[in-house]
């Protein structure tokens, strides 16, 4: 099992935070513009789910899996956005997700007056914990 | 165990057949007193929910009806503003319908061409070289398949998230696609597909494994 990177959006749009483990594939762009794009990817599926869904969605989005990888999806209702990529065989996710969220982004971003809000997390206690987090997960 | 529908996307991004199986109708008629406790507003023609969620009416849905008169855009029948209406008291207690609001062919086209880009950047964006696009993705209520073909020609099935045997049925309507729409003299590649055996076929399938599971077909 591995985990390939890891994107954290803010309600706006902004890349928070971005952190790679196992990547192979380049996508042959700049960082900037491959976070746009994969914002844009996202808020496109987020409509596209909530027009297509036949009944009324709750969390929306979870998930969507590819020949190769698996993109979950987690947002809380701030509007903040964590997306993780793994291989096909991890199951659960989002476990983690919410761990991540309270355990980590909370403790050490929000908890902390140097962090900007809505500004590229700069922090190396941030980057640290995040590491570990995921270095230390059983899908890793 | 439900199938809600079959969408299938051409090679260029038109949606060239879609078929709705069971889609659950969610709809609740309540009466209301002065002031409304809801908070309505118009959007895309449609006069919808956007605060105060009870009772099953959900923000997102449309009003349909006002007093068992439908509403259409935002007019009842004899040319009256529903939202103008809602504001006068004297028109109270009064009992609105509200409704999912059902997709239009239009919406579905617009979907099917939103779904295309979605699948490419899907697989640019990977992190595994020479992945494909988007194959299951799945929301809290459905989850959707996708299956594309070598020619290019996308396979799409919405069913309930505990469905099984689901990436197995895009192949079969695969098989019927190019038993039944592609062999007929009368269809044209990309065009939308108006074969009456095709639709027959595929609704027997769907109602078999409905039934009885993917095993037995």
């Amino acid at each position: 099992m591995t985990i390939h990177n890891l994107y954290i959006f803010s309600r706006n749009g902004t890349l928070l935070y971005y952190s790679e483990w196992n990547r192979l594939n380049k996508s042959g762009i700049t960082m900037e513009e491959e976070a746009k794009l994969m914002y844009g990817m996202l808020f496109s599926i987020k409509s596209f789910v909530s027009k297509i869904s036949p009944l009324d969605p709750k969390e929306g989005f979870l998930y969507y899996k590819t020949s190769k990888y698996t993109l979950h999806y987690l947002e809380t209702p701030s509007g903040l956005k964590f997306v993780l990529n793994t291989d096909n065989g991890a199951q659960n996710i989002r476990g983690l997700l919410q761990q991540l969220y309270s355990q980590v982004y909370l403790e050490y971003v929000v908890k902390n007056p140097l962090c900007q809000l809505n500004e590229p997390i700069q922090s190396e206690l941030f980057k640290q914990k995040v590491d570990a987090l995921i270095k230390h997960s059983q899908y890793f | 165990m439900v199938i809600y529908g079959v969408y299938i996307v051409s090679k260029s991004g038109g949606l060239i057949f879609n078929h709705d199986h069971n889609i659950p109708r969610v709809e609740t008629e309540k009466s209301f007193n002065y002031p409304l406790d809801v908070k309505l507003t118009y959007e895309n023609k449609k006069v919808v929910v956007a605060f105060g969620q009870r009772d099953g009416i959900n923000v997102g849905h449309a009003l349909t009806a006002v007093n068992g008169n439908p509403v259409t855009g935002r007019e009842l029948e004899d040319g009256r503003d529903v939202l103008e209406m809602l504001e006068q008291p004297e028109n109270f207690p009064i009992t609105l319908k509200f409704s999912r609001a059902k997709m239009t062919t239009n919406e579905k086209i617009f979907l099917a061409s939103m779904f295309y880009p979605l699948f490419a950047i899907a697989s640019q964006l990977s992190p595994e070289p020479r992945c494909s696009g988007i194959e299951v993705l799945e929301a809290d209520t459905f989850r959707l398949y996708c299956y594309q073909t070598l020619t290019g020609v996308k396979f799409i099935i919405v069913a309930d998230p505990v469905q099984p045997g689901m990436d197995i049925l895009t192949k079969r309507v695969y098989e019927l696609y190019a038993d039944y729409a592609l062999k007929n003299p009368f269809y044209s590649l990309e065009m939308p597909i108006r074969c009456e055996l095709f639709e027959t076929n595929l609704q027997t399938l769907l109602e078999t494994i409905e039934k009885s599971g993917i095993s037995n077909v």
